[in-house]
């Protein structure tokens, strides 16, 4: 969907994006950074609408520095800043930008229908916008990204200023898009745990450069460690484990086994029942998405 | 089509997903997109395609506009005339307050909503690019104002023929005005789209068109009158490039050879050559003055 190949660049002396090398896949991926990260600088390079200073950058296979225009037709995007004249409707707004993406009036008017009612506004749309909830010009923002049917949507920071039942429609919304309309989706967020809920790959940048690019299942998958947890005193089950070799770290009330070792479970097994104790659960530990920001998560390619 | 038609809609009335359709038909490029953005521009200018509200005032302006011409034919084929009281090329000059009222209350319309509400940044992340926006917006409000200054000349004309004056002594100074007309509103809509993109605040910018031009008329005016004093008539003759109303009567004046308005009009090949040139240049400018602004508007 989008490769970027040492793709720099630079405002004078300050450096926005520095040779920036990325492979997107279709699908919902999350661009993670924070502000002044270079995600912006990166979104308008992707849409042909400023030059890169070095290197080269491809979306849906065509080259963003010859190709914008077609580039542009294909791809829809919806900017974090309000963009809405608050005087039309929502109807008379999304027919206008269908229009203004090359779509002949009549297809304008059914495609608005269409998408409008699929970002969840109905009644609504009649009326002039500037008395619009924040959710519901956001759905509109989506909508007017949407409406010329692109491969691609660029959605920069969707979940802005919503509130959680919002956040939790808007994501919802972006799942959908990414797996029942199939149009690909990159969407910026400073918040990791929305993008681990409906992204399928990551790429987090900070201050210009490749942090961390990966898939969710790769930063989310299972660890050698379990954590068990047992209706007693774990102290004596930690000892006890430590004496027959078994890695354990002490969590709180929970104890992480290192079970790099498959026969480690049977030392559990064998440790609880040996000391009376009620085995409560055994859980497999997975990877959470902010260890990449500790470094510690595997899978992804560090740059 | 719509829910209300889809033939598996529940007893209960809910709307039944009929799921997401894409879309195969035509993508017609940016050729389509820049004419469309002119018709948009061209009607807004005359409170189409806007609220009821925003149709009262420009149809008024172009109302004052056309009556006066429309009265004009009626007296002189009534009383007999031998030629207009008011000729063609004087018309827009005489009319001078109500174009730039009209410039005034239509420019930041056209030019200022895009930037208040940032709206721009969605035209250029389609496939139009910053020169076609610019080139439409521009075309669109010249175009309707040279409708406002066309249409009455035009009635005058038919008038004048309907008042049984000879096509022969109508048609040169009637072709001169519309010539005149074009000129004006290229130079008009250049000014009005500059100054209402400096000013996007709402209010702002229509104070700010009628403003700039008002002033520019009375600099004009005081100038001329200053230069005619000292006796340099060559200084007053230039002194008409100060304002647009006065340039396009000396474009008219000098190469088109009508009428001036003016007590001391431009003389000589020269300083029509220097009429024509600023005229060009101020076009040119104000083109140019939009493309970095937008260039601004981009993020």
């Amino acid at each position: 969907m989008i490769t970027t190949e040492g793709l720099t660049k630079r405002y004078g002396r300050v450096t926005a994006l520095e040779s920036l090398s990325i492979d997107v896949q279709a699908g919902v991926t999350g661009l993670v950074g924070a502000n002044g990260a270079g995600k912006s600088t990166l979104l308008k390079i992707l849409l042909g609408l400023l030059p890169a200073t070095e290197g080269a950058a491809h979306v849906l296979d065509m080259d963003v520095r010859t190709d914008g225009p077609a580039i542009r037709e294909r791809v829809g995007y919806m900017p974090e800043h309000d963009c809405l004249p608050p005087d039309v409707t929502a109807t008379e707004f999304c027919v206008h930008m269908a229009r203004m993406s090359g779509l002949p009036a009549t297809a304008a008017r059914e495609r608005t229908a269409d998408v409008l009612r699929h970002v969840g506004l109905y009644e609504e749309r009649y009326r002039p916008m500037g008395g619009y909830s924040t959710g519901m010009k956001q759905r509109v923002k989506l909508a007017q990204a949407l409406v010329h049917d692109p491969g691609l949507v660029l959605l920069d920071e969707p979940t802005n200023g919503l509130d959680p039942a919002g956040r939790d429609d808007m994501l919802g919304l972006i799942r959908r898009i990414g797996a029942e309309f199939g149009i690909s989706v990159l969407v910026t967020s400073h918040l990791l745990g929305e993008l681990e809920r409906i992204c399928d790959g990551i790429v987090v940048i900070d201050g210009g450069t490749l942090l961390q690019h990966s898939t969710t299942a790769s930063v989310t998958a299972e660890t050698a460690v379990v954590a068990v947890e047992v209706d007693g005193d774990p102290t004596a089950l930690a000892a006890r484990l430590g004496a027959h070799g078994v890695g354990v770290q002490r969590r709180g009330g929970l104890l992480h086994v290192d079970v790099t070792d498959p026969a480690s479970y049977d030392v559990v097994r064998d440790a609880v029942s040996e000391l009376g104790l009620g085995l409560v659960r055994m859980e497999q530990q997975r990877h959470r998405m902010t260890e990449i920001f500790t470094g510690s998560a595997p899978g992804g390619e560090h740059v | 089509m719509s829910e209300t038609t889809t033939p598996t809609a529940g007893p209960t009335g809910a709307i039944h997903d009929i799921g997401y359709r894409h879309y195969d038909g035509p993508r017609l490029g940016a050729a389509y997109i820049a004419r469309s953005l002119y018709v948009d521009t061209l009607r807004g200018a005359f409170g189409l395609g806007r609220s009821a509200k925003s149709k009262i005032m420009p149809f008024v302006l172009l109302g004052v506009m056309v009556i006066p011409a429309v009265t004009i034919g009626i007296v002189t084929g009534y009383f007999g005339f031998a030629e207009l009281p008011l000729g063609y090329t004087r018309y827009s000059f005489t009319m001078q307050v109500v174009i730039t009222i009209f410039l005034g209350s239509q420019a930041p319309a056209a030019m200022s909503r895009d930037l208040r509400f940032r709206v721009a940044p969605l035209y250029f992340s389609r496939p139009l690019s910053r020169q076609q926006y610019v080139q439409a917006k521009f075309a669109g409000m010249s175009t309707a104002l040279f409708i406002l200054v066309g249409l009455p000349i035009t009635l005058l004309f038919l008038s004048a023929l309907l008042a049984d004056l000879t096509l022969e002594d109508q048609l040169p100074d009637y072709l001169r005005a519309m010539g005149g007309a074009v000129v004006l509103a290229l130079v008009l809509a250049g000014i009005g789209l500059v100054v209402a993109a400096m000013t996007p605040r709402r209010g702002l910018g229509v104070a700010a068109v009628v403003g700039v031009l008002l002033v520019l008329s009375g600099i004009q005016v005081t100038v001329r009158a200053m230069a005619e004093e000292f006796g340099s008539d060559t200084f007053a003759g230039y002194a008409g490039l100060l304002s647009p109303f006065t340039l396009i009567d000396g474009i008219q004046a000098g190469p088109l050879g009508a009428d001036s308005v003016m007590g001391t009009p431009p003389e000589g090949a020269a300083m029509a050559t220097v009429f024509c040139l600023v005229a060009v240049g101020l076009v040119a400018g104000a083109y140019a003055v939009l493309l970095v602004r937008y260039r601004k508007a981009l993020s």
